[in-house]
């Protein structure tokens, strides 16, 4: 896709692994913003954001409510809340019920996403052990967004990329050493 | 295409217009994203299948009513919820409240009541329950009640007592409860000071004033405007020197009021100056 007007990367188990080596990697005039939704540990924020900003020249930053959604900067979803995203292009936190066991759940997020950005919206699923971002995936395509997932074979547990191959219309499968071409080819 | 049995943003305005004309209850500062959110939850939850329907049960059957309200609203909580946000009311803010010789707390959206548990238990501990009224308020009726009732799953009470052992508590946690079946029941002594109200944020006034207010989690829901105009209504229920604790994701910043407070280091609370500060 060209023109690309917001990423979201999702993961759960081994996904963290992928991140640190794909960061760094990304193009640090992207014109676009990435929204990570990762699932753990609550009360971990602030060390994930301090470990991938070693990784990028690029603005990392966790999440507050309601502030606007910038290009170039990378968005850490806080844990045990869900992300939202307005339609004025903020971001709304939600501390309602878990989704597939998870909150943050990434299929809320890929969904709302989707409803915000349609067709300029490209959403990426990792490494992981349930199927929590595989219905945001169909509804992301059914958006006319693109999705792609981490080829289950380089994926340390593949069961949640390879349960999106399985459901949702796939249009592209990465090695992680094709991750950073891809994403930086969006824009 | 997106799935024809949904909700569109019209729709969404026209039974946020609907819901005010007919009950008087305001939902148009809440964030449209959460709200869509839960009302197609509601809709789905509840096998609806046109928005014809669904609007006209909402707008003719309050028994109905009454139950989108308790769904569009989040009720999910915990006690002691982010443990060291109670270890710093315990070590940081009842020092200096318990000089006082009554305390008046406010805890605004308390939802189930876990929370107003929790701070019961907190006051107990700290020799301060005697002095002290707990006043806790929600929009929504139906969970007013639950928490009237001081029972909650027996299944929680694993985590709970997690919780509380990681705000600083150093008793045995199930000495506050009974077991009752799947239940555990919390001491009367507890409940004895709270007093339970509904209460609308977005347009109920100031009722009293308070050393303590709390709102976590509540400010999440609304848009920007909504959020200042909640503050301000806090600031008039608060008195000098009073304490403001809000969610660990919410702030004063940017709010007209942030200049009357002063923040708490790394904690969401906040001590309203005294004038001699202003």
């Amino acid at each position: 896709m060209k023109n690309c007007n917001a990423l979201v990367i999702g993961g759960s188990a081994g996904s963290l692994e992928v991140l640190i080596k794909v960061l760094p990697k990304i193009d640090i005039n992207i014109p676009f913003p990435i929204i990570i939704v990762v699932h753990r540990k609550q009360g971990t924020d602030s060390l994930l954001s301090e470990l991938l900003s070693t990784k990028t020249a690029l603005i990392v930053k966790e999440i507050e409510e309601k502030e606007s959604v910038l290009p170039g900067t990378i968005y850490i979803v806080p844990s045990d809340y869900h992300l939202l995203i307005e339609k004025n292009l903020t971001f709304s936190l939600d501390y309602s019920e878990k989704v597939n066991y998870s909150r943050p759940s990434i299929d809320v997020t890929f969904q709302s996403a989707a409803e915000v950005y349609g067709d300029k919206l490209v959403c990426l699923l990792l490494s992981g052990s349930n199927s929590d971002g595989v219905n945001g995936l169909i509804t992301v395509k059914n958006y006319g967004g693109e999705t792609a997932v981490q080829d289950p074979l380089t994926a340390q547990v593949n069961y949640m990329p390879a349960q999106a191959i399985l459901k949702a219309n796939i249009d592209k499968v990465l090695k992680i050493d094709e991750m950073s071409d891809y994403i930086n080819s969006l824009s | 295409m997106p799935n024809s049995s949904s909700i569109n943003d019209e729709q969404v305005e026209t039974l946020i217009t609907d819901v005010l004309e007919q009950y008087g209850y305001d939902f148009t500062g809440y964030s449209r994203a959460s709200f869509k959110r839960r009302l197609l939850r509601l809709f789905s939850l509840d096998k609806q299948v046109s928005f014809a329907e669904f609007r006209y049960k909402i707008a003719n059957d309050s028994t109905y009513f009454k139950r989108f309200v308790e769904q569009i609203t989040v009720n999910v909580t915990e006690m002691f919820r982010d443990p060291v946000f109670y270890k710093a009311l315990r070590e940081k803010v009842f020092p200096n409240l318990g000089t006082y010789p009554f305390i008046r707390i406010w805890l605004a959206g308390c939802s189930t009541g876990e929370e107003a548990y929790s701070m019961a238990i907190l006051l107990k501990e700290l020799n301060l329950l005697n002095k002290s009224l707990i006043y806790a308020t929600d929009i929504n009726p139906t969970v007013l009640e639950k928490a009237a009732q001081g029972m909650f799953p027996l299944s929680q009470m694993k985590q709970y007592s997690e919780n509380y052992i990681g705000s600083g508590g150093t008793k045995d946690f199930s000495s506050y409860y009974s077991a009752n079946y799947s239940l555990a029941k919390f001491d009367n002594e507890l409940k004895a000071k709270m007093i339970f109200s509904t209460h609308n944020l977005v347009s109920d006034h100031s009722f009293n004033e308070f050393q303590l207010i709390l709102c976590r989690n509540v400010l999440i829901y609304f848009d920007r405007d909504l959020q200042f105009k909640v503050l301000q209504l806090f600031d008039n229920s608060l008195e000098k020197l009073g304490y403001l604790a809000l969610g660990t994701k919410e702030t004063t910043d940017f709010s007209p009021i942030s200049k009357r407070y002063k923040r708490l280091e790394t904690e969401k609370i906040w001590r309203k100056l005294s004038d001699e500060k202003l």
